[in-house]
């Protein structure tokens, strides 16, 4: 799954996208942001406040409970401060 | 006639404005976001999602067409670096008469503030930056057009 970062959660990162190869048991958005901090030290800092995440599922705005399905893109930034 | 547009270069409020002004209605509204002279900012940095960005942006111009009887909308979102009074963001919208261009342009900032995938970062004099949380108040206005 191509996994997309922006703002606050790109630079935390220190990359803008990485390609990554899901383990099965991984279905909604949640469980792949847990599973995702666990890979590296950046992934647990950037990640570690689920609740000051937002997300978008093949561009679409969705919530942490949304489940992934076929999705091919997923995107993880803070709160928009457009405008 | 609904035009979005993501420039890298400076915005012209009055130019963008230009084609809304000849559509045959009698009120045309507008709103100027300018990044603002605050403490030791110098300038802002816009980020963006390319794609998803305009796509949100064109559901809600869609969105604002359904609910009032309008002529024409813009939004110009500018990204990259923006110096300290300069135009960040213009919405507007044409209609038959003033309550609608009115409330229609103040929905179409509203929603994009808290729908649209930007995000800001403040640049001050001293070399620091720093993004921009995000505010509740915006959620509340936002909210405030969902709920009527």
């Amino acid at each position: 799954m191509r996994l997309v970062y922006f703002a606050s959660v790109r630079e935390a990162l220190g990359t803008a996208e990485e390609q990554r190869e899901l383990p099965p048991h991984i279905l909604t958005i949640h469980e792949l942001v847990l599973w995702l901090a666990d890979q590296s030290p950046d992934h647990a800092s950037a990640l570690a406040d689920m609740d000051r995440l937002r997300f978008a599922l093949d561009q679409q705005m969705v919530a942490a409970g949304a489940l992934i399905g076929n999705s091919t893109e997923l995107a993880i930034f803070p709160p928009v401060t457009g405008g | 006639m609904k035009i979005i547009r993501i420039s890298t270069d400076p915005i012209n409020p009055v130019a963008e404005l230009a084609c809304l002004g000849d559509l045959g209605g009698g009120a045309l509204a507008s709103f100027t976001g300018i990044a603002r002279q605050d403490g030791d900012v110098v300038g802002i940095e816009l980020e963006h999602y390319a794609g998803m960005t305009e796509a949100c942006l064109g559901d809600i111009i869609e969105k604002a067409h359904a609910r009032w009887p309008l002529l024409g909308t813009i939004i110009v979102h500018r990204v990259g670096y923006i110096a300290v009074g300069e135009p960040v963001v213009v919405t507007g919208a044409a209609s038959l008469h003033r309550a609608a261009a009115l409330e229609a342009t103040a929905y179409l900032i509203d929603c994009l503030k808290t729908d649209a995938p930007f995000w800001k970062k403040e640049h001050y004099g001293d070399g620091r930056a720093m993004w921009v949380a995000a505010k509740a108040s915006d959620d509340v206005r936002a909210a405030q057009w969902k709920i009527r």
